[in-house]
């Protein structure tokens, strides 16, 4: 197939960025998204230009690397599935595909399609984890889970960290991510000791470093490669409030 | 030789960790707080000690190419992790763990490595069920196991199809809470170039910044390199894009031992390659040969018109069809371990039975799995894997049969290791698929994720401190010694020499070709003509690169094509030391197959009088032979045997 390509190119997180268009030709529709701008990169570089930067590594849907607005939708026209995964036979011979970067505030664009995600990084660093160190730990049998909580506690890790759900939603929140971290460990005996901790401090830097609120639209779910449920984020409000008000009042 | 030392400790196998525990050198609290430990890679191993370093109170710095630590290429592993808890009461143990691993490499890997490896397996899940890992569980509450090959019983845990990504994030949420508290420093989209060795000790490397192009330099009293493998050498591969093999090859380049490099897994079920454009190969989970029969078409003219079309591979009866693994191998039939399914595919192909447009398939058929327990069941079990097939094959595997191909997976050679995982630069440790160590001429599947967790956790730990016990005295390096200001200068001028080729093909063209020369010579099937054909084909390719290669743009920004060529300029040389190995080594034995060296069946003919030993090869400049050493190897508590599928 043949394609148009309208990409978002910016040389530097400075650069002011804006599209450019290309022809691709001679697509198969057995390849995926990434490995068409492969083909396009492939001639870039023999013209002698510079080619489009964009993140990606497992190429199979698990590292959470690869993003791409494409087509305003966060990680293209398929549910369920991230860039990688796509397909072109997704695409028409002779469509116009335009693609861009995640956009939102606390991601910024490093180079064309490649931002900096390093804020979710952060917020794990606040609080998203369970406070034990290496060895001195109780047998693994030692404390029973209900399959039903460990299942959802599964469901909600399954978060690969891509971005798609802040690209996704009008406001940038990172609500569904941080949801999703919050709930694994609420979920989870050995997580419900510092789950009061947890809860503010993730809530806290997440508001600090300029994500915005939610506010029902529930985008985020739609466009999870991963069908995140935003029953989680409802899960992280409950724990939220709990925690506000079992605080104690000298803090 | 009598270079190599492997401080095997001393006293019964089953006693020997612990002997070294309580025997090694420890260094206190005070002095832990003044002693920098460098870490590279964030995947299981190099996350898991950099977290437990830092909370033993070392100060931390860690280096990963990618833009957060969770994306590392552990995150991709799916089956599961062993351990020798015996919750199912199926007769496991930690000696029957050590037992399976050691058969299952054929009797190439350590006794002492391996036994310490089954001893730590329990700990390891101890510790990730602690983190908050959700495995799957049973309705009482307490964990599932489920089997794997290689095993008579059930050790392995899992999280869904998403084992490696539950452990490694398990590992980041440790690494992070490090970094929270200031102990651990991170350094995302770092590359490193090279080793600092300062009066033969491992004291630091030079990183470059993937984002700015800015060396670094950065100096410890240790370094750990836990960079992962290098079946990107390949070209196609289950590895993620970026995984490489550059920072085991740039310290083989400083002195430390490479270790059996020729051992390579080539894993039997893959989604076929389809066309040039492709960039990488899928792993279809081994569970898969559970209830999948492997078949291609008993005669050639079947073969040839599926090839082209004219024919469907549920047009031919029973009569018509090969069940090529039922036939060879009746008592394992389809479940014969990765080497031997994936040396059969390729014979069948080879021999012009292969199917799908490019000859270079095979048929895993469910047919009669779902014909005997319905489609739900088969649903249930593997209808994640049979959505991801017909999203990347667009084909439905309830209808018609999916088409697998074997692919490079794992890489179980790498740099040589003592016992305390130290190479054989003092002060230079490596853990993980980096190292040679613990799975011999095959890895066991589910068994990756345990070594990687074992290294980090609880081996390294302890190991490390033995060493730096003894430089206690050793203020914080400083980075202006002679030897970074040298490091620095050599990696300038070659990324200046690689920006200056100025040529006419792109990074990737060279790579594919690499790819081919590996695939066809060096790969699932190996013999001395080949082998010796390769290596001047491989010094051609690498002059080529050289004189060809066509790099845009400066090292001062985000420049992947550079990132590329710096990994493929390396690749080119560690695949001439793969063949040179393969090449030396007469006899077939995993996976390594070596076409000469088979029984008038067609199995592999290990040659333990001769070859029961690890090959560490020593760099001895550009363009002379790498010296070899051998580490033989005893076996005094296991029986060596020929492994029989039949």
């Amino acid at each position: 197939m043949d394609l148009t390509l309208k990409i978002w190119r910016q040389a530097s997180a400075n650069d002011k960025g804006r599209f450019v268009s290309y022809k691709v030709n001679n697509v198969s529709a057995d390849s995926s998204f990434l490995e068409m701008l492969d083909v396009l990169n492939e001639d870039l570089v023999i013209k002698g230009e510079d080619p489009v930067a964009f993140d990606h590594d497992c190429r199979e849907g698990i590292c959470g690397a690869c993003s791409l607005y494409i087509n305003g939708r966060p990680h293209g026209p398929d549910r369920g599935i991230t860039t990688c995964q796509m397909h072109m036979r997704h695409f028409k011979d002779g469509e116009t595909i335009t693609i861009e970067p995640w956009r939102a505030k606390p991601f910024p664009v490093i180079k064309d399609l490649m931002v900096d995600r390093s804020a979710f990084d952060k917020i794990i660093q606040a609080g998203g984890f369970i406070s034990v160190r290496t060895g001195g730990v109780p047998d693994a049998n030692a404390i029973p889970i209900p399959k039903r909580d460990a299942d959802l506690a599964m469901d909600a890790a399954a978060c690969i960290g891509c971005g798609a759900c802040v690209a996704a939603c009008k406001n940038a929140s990172a609500m569904l991510f941080v949801a999703a971290k919050v709930s694994q460990f609420a979920l989870l005996p050995q997580g419900r000791v510092e789950a009061k901790e947890r809860v503010q401090k993730m809530v806290a830097k997440m508001d600090e470093l300029g994500f915005g609120n939610c506010t029902n639209t529930y985008a985020c779910e739609a466009e999870c490669p991963k069908e995140i449920s935003v029953a989680n984020i409802a899960r992280m409000n409950r724990e939220f409030l709990v925690a506000k008000v079992a605080a104690p009042k000298d803090k | 030789m009598g270079k190599l030392d492997s401080k095997i400790p001393q006293g019964p196998l089953a006693e020997k960790w612990s002997y070294y525990k309580s025997h090694q050198n420890l260094v206190n609290p005070a002095n832990k707080r003044r002693m920098d430990i460098i870490v590279v890679g964030t995947g299981l191993a190099g996350a898991a000690a950099a977290a437990s370093f830092g909370e033993l109170g070392f100060n931390v710095k860690v280096f990963g190419i990618h833009d957060s630590p969770r994306r590392a290429h552990s995150i991709a592993a799916q089956g599961g992790i062993n351990a020798a808890k015996n919750y199912p009461n199926d007769g496991d143990s930690i000696y029957r763990l050590f037992y399976d691993t050691i058969k299952g490499g054929d009797y190439r890997a350590r006794e002492a490595n391996v036994y310490r490896l089954a001893e730590v397996s329990n700990d390891i899940i101890d510790q990730c069920v602690a983190q908050g890992v959700p495995f799957a569980r049973e309705y009482g509450g307490l964990l599932d196991n489920r089997s794997f090959g290689g095993a008579q019983v059930s050790r392995t845990f899992y999280a869904r199809g998403q084992t490696g990504q539950q452990l490694l994030l398990g590992a980041y949420s440790a690494l992070s809470k490090e970094i929270g508290k200031g102990t651990v420093k991170m350094y995302p989209r770092s590359d490193m170039m090279d080793l600092v060795v300062v009066d033969g000790h491992a004291r630091g490397i030079i990183a470059r910044n993937i984002i700015t192009g800015k060396l670094e330099r950065h100096a410890a009293h240790a370094v750990v390199l836990a960079t992962g493998g290098y079946g990107n050498v390949f070209f196609l591969s289950t590895n993620a894009m970026t995984s490489n093999g550059s920072a085991v090859w740039k310290v083989y380049k400083k002195g430390a031992f490479f270790g059996n490099p020729c051992f390579t897994q080539i894993h039997p079920t893959c989604i076929p390659v389809a066309g040039d454009y492709q960039s990488k190969l899928t792993l279809m989970s081994e569970s898969l040969r559970n209830d999948g029969r492997i078949w291609v078409p008993k005669y050639a003219e079947d073969a040839e018109k599926i090839r082209k079309g004219q024919l469907k591979p549920t047009d031919l009866g029973e009569d018509r069809r090969d069940y090529y693994l039922e036939r060879r191998y009746p008592a394992f039939g389809n479940l014969v371990p990765r080497d031997v399914a994936s040396r059969a595919a390729k014979e069948r192909c080879d021999a012009g039975f292969g199917v799908g447009n490019t000859g270079l398939a095979v048929y895993l058929d469910f047919a009669d799995a779902i014909k005997r327990l319905g489609k739900h069941v088969i649903e249930a079990r593997y209808g994640n894997l049979f959505q991801m097939y017909e999203k990347i094959v667009d084909d439905n595997p309830y209808e018609t049969p999916m088409m697998i191909y074997p692919a490079v997976h794992y890489t179980m050679g790498g740099i040589w290791v003592d016992y305390e995982l130290q190479s054989t630069i003092p002060g230079l440790f490596v853990a993980g698929e980096a190292n040679f160590s613990d799975h011999g001429a095959n890895r066991l599947g589910a068994s990756a994720l345990m070594q990687g967790l074992s290294d980090g956790y609880f081996v390294l730990p302890y190991t490390i401190q033995n060493y730096l016990a003894g430089h206690i005295h050793e203020p914080h390096f400083k980075t202006d010694l002679p030897e970074f200001e040298q490091a620095e200068m050599n990696v300038r001028e070659t990324i200046h020499r690689l920006l200056s080729v100025k040529g006419t093909k792109t990074v990737d063209t060279f790579h594919r070709k690499l790819g081919h020369i590996m695939w066809d010579y060096v790969g699932m099937a190996r013999n001395k003509e080949g082998l010796q054909k390769a290596i001047p084909m491989l010094r051609q390719l690498r002059e080529e690169f050289w004189k060809d290669v066509k790099i845009p743009g400066t090292n001062e920004m985000v420049n992947t094509e550079l990132e590329k060529a710096l990994r493929v300029a390396d690749f080119l040389e560690l695949g001439e030391l793969m063949a040179r190995d393969a090449l030396h080594r007469e006899e077939s034995c995993g996976g390594h197959f070596r076409e000469e060296y088979q029984t008038p069946d067609g199995e592999a003919l290990r040659d333990d009088a001769n070859f029961a030993y690890v090959a560490a090869w020593e760099y001895q400049g550009e363009n002379a032979e790498p010296l070899m050493h051998k580490e033989p190897l005893a076996f005094e508590y296991i029986e060596v045997k020929q492994r029989n599928y039949k």
